[in-house]
């Protein structure tokens, strides 16, 4: 068990509950008179009741956001299985070059001569992120994955609409991300299942039936969200552009080939890049993300504006173009991602980079190895950057994925994804991303065998865990159905 | 629970219930159990039409938000409005009181199976 603040932490409106009066500041005497706010304000402005803020010295504030900081638990605290999410370490040096002065103090209204070195960094990591992807165009704009897909999209569509062709439904498996149907669905298009097959890739024969020219473009995350490579992806392209249609790629597992295969290769027509989520750039807490997309010579035009251009040595804005689809986002994304994302890049090269990829697909094999006597495998295709167990020899002992994950907290581990993706029930889907050491990977498998154990000798053990934490079993059903999402002082008891 | 052998079954587990015009739709036991406890149903408006295989509404359980689909299509005629405050239906009683929707529209001509091909169905599938 790692050290950490075992006492339950009350809320911050719960601190001080005899209400002694204390303060951190002392506010200078009031030299005019007192005015009732409620006599000079809209009635609308006026807290009523009172908002209760609790009376606390600045100390029990640092303490408490203390104790909270060390209950929390963090990718620099140990290995975080989150699978489909990617969480690997923010290197420190991506800190450093994005707190630099000219890149960190620098308006976006700012005129262009005075940021040229910030142009040139936008349009480097375009550069590596084409030449990573094979793929000739790149837009930075997008704040997040599914910005990305938006963006991918809206491409397509005006690609279609051009042309004259404009068509209703998108191609979405049934493993895909659930961003995916959503992303067709707000751009207008109807999403429609694709089955997949017995090894968990798409089924080529249904593929065959379902794809006619209303099929605007097919969504498709490579390697899939089992962790399956999209072995006939080749395929699936010719078959979908012979028809009209164009390939979209989710490339939130980019992770898995970087450096050694071409997406462009593929046939992608657009593929959204997570760059918190190959490129290491801090994710979680909300983001700010960054969602860049590639995309083929047919969508080339159609990339939102502003773009950065670049004529001999200097480094322009292009605002208008008629083909475009216009912005998608203020200025040009979430630029200190950007400067992260190029410093991890450019500190790991093109050699480090195909070494990445090896070991997050070499690690996710290692627990695949270590797992699978205790753990089920519904889908056994080789396994690139996570695999994806399921319960099922657990659930004879009535311990199902949620039990397994709330007793890696007593273990001092993040759980891994869980019941996704929706087609194999109670999913476990681990990947460990190749940041940690090898034998952070081993004790986490070591802690997922003694748990298969207890779940065999001792299941109750195992399914009113955790035991350790300062909470114990939550009761998520009771929070989902009774929900409150705001502290009211009749709550507090006082 | 065995299978209620008045009712129609799909293979993406929706019970159906034929009254005169009409169908109820549901889902069944083993669908309730695979999902978890229901915390949230989001149902269609009545006077919607759909199509067999067509999205109805979705259910969200702890661990996942599910869509059910239309075994029939037609037009909703009615919604089980408890559903709104007493999601849990779906799970304590998904052949009785929590039942889905009412769609005014005909079972003739699609694929169900009966109560006792349905549990074949069901064995084929976890084994």
């Amino acid at each position: 068990m790692r050290h950490r603040a075992i006492r339950p932490e009350p809320l911050f409106f719960e601190l001080n509950p005899r209400r002694v009066r204390r303060q951190g500041y002392m506010l200078p005497t009031l030299d005019v008179p007192p005015v009732e706010p409620a006599r000079v304000l809209p009635a609308n402005l006026v807290r009523d009741p009172d908002p209760h803020f609790p009376d606390i010295g600045e100390m029990e504030v640092v303490q408490h956001f203390h104790r909270l900081s060390q209950l929390n638990y963090a990718v620099d605290e140990g290995l975080y299985p989150l699978g489909s999410c990617t969480m690997k370490y923010n290197p420190r040096i991506n800190e450093q070059t994005a707190r630099l002065p000219g890149f960190a103090s620098i308006h976006p209204l700012q005129p262009v001569a005075q940021i040229q070195g910030a142009l040139r960094l936008i349009w480097e990591l375009e550069e590596a992120l084409k030449t990573i992807t094979g793929m000739p165009g790149v837009t930075l704009q997008p704040a997040a994955g599914a910005h990305g897909e938006l963006t991918g999209i809206l491409m397509i569509r005006k690609a279609l609409s051009t042309r004259g062709d404009p068509r209703e439904v998108v191609l979405v498996p049934d493993s895909a991300h659930g961003t995916n149907p959503a992303t067709a669905s707000f751009a207008g298009y109807r999403a429609v299942e694709i089955a997949s097959a017995d090894d968990g890739t798409i089924d080529l024969g249904a593929l065959e039936k379902m794809m006619d020219d209303t099929v605007a473009a097919i969504m498709l995350t490579v390697p899939n969200t089992l962790g399956v490579f999209e072995h006939r992806i080749v395929e699936i392209s010719k078959i979908v552009h012979d028809r009209g249609g164009f390939i979209y790629l989710d490339g939130a597992n980019l992770n898995a080939f970087a450096g050694r295969a071409l997406p462009g290769l593929m046939g992608a027509d657009a593929m959204h890049i997570n760059l918190h989520k190959t490129f290491s750039t801090p994710h979680g807490g909300g983001g700010p993300g960054a969602g860049p997309v590639t995309v083929s010579e047919a969508l080339l035009p159609h990339l939102p504006v502003p773009r950065v251009v670049r004529t001999g040595d200097d480094y322009e804005l292009l605002w208008e173009d008629p083909e475009s689809i216009g912005p998608m986002r203020g200025f040009y994304g979430n630029f200190l991602i950007l400067v992260r994302a190029l410093t991890y890049i450019r500190s790991l090269g093109a050699e480090g980079l195909r070494t990445m990829s090896d070991v997050a697909v070499l690690y996710a094999n290692l627990v695949r190895h270590r797992l699978s006597g205790a753990y089920h495998l519904k889908y056994d295709a080789p396994s690139m950057h996570e695999v994806v167990f399921d319960d099922s020899r657990q659930a004879r002992h009535e311990v199902h994925n949620t039990d397994i994950a709330k007793r890696l907290l007593d273990y001092g581990f993040h759980p891994p994804t869980m019941s996704f993706p929706l087609i194999v029930h109670g999913a476990l889907m681990i990947e460990p991303a190749e940041s940690v050491a090898p034998e952070e990977v081993e004790a986490f498998c070591d802690a997922m065998l003694a748990i298969a154990k207890e779940a065999e000798e001792n299941p109750e053990l195992v399914k009113t865990a955790p035991h350790d934490t300062p909470v114990g079993r939550v009761d998520e059903v009771r929070a989902a159905r009774d929900l409150k999402v705001r502290w009211m002082p009749e709550d507090d008891g006082a | 629970m065995s299978l209620p052998a008045e009712l129609l079954y799909g293979r993406s587990h929706e019970w159906i219930r034929v009254e005169g015009d009409a169908v109820v739709i549901g889902i069944t036991n083993y669908a309730q159990d695979q999902l978890g406890e229901v915390v949230y149903v989001e149902l269609p408006e009545v006077g919607t039409g759909v199509a067999t295989g067509e999205e109805l509404g979705t259910l969200e359980s702890v661990k996942a938000v599910s869509e059910f689909l239309a075994p029939v299509g037609g037009e909703v005629i009615g919604v089980n409005e408890r559903l709104e405050d007493e999601p849990n239906l779906v799970n304590e009683d998904p052949y009785g009181a929590g039942w889905l929707v009412k769609i005014s529209g005909s079972a003739e001509g699609e694929d169900f199976l009966d109560a006792e091909a349905y549990q074949q169905f069901l064995e084929q599938e976890s084994g």
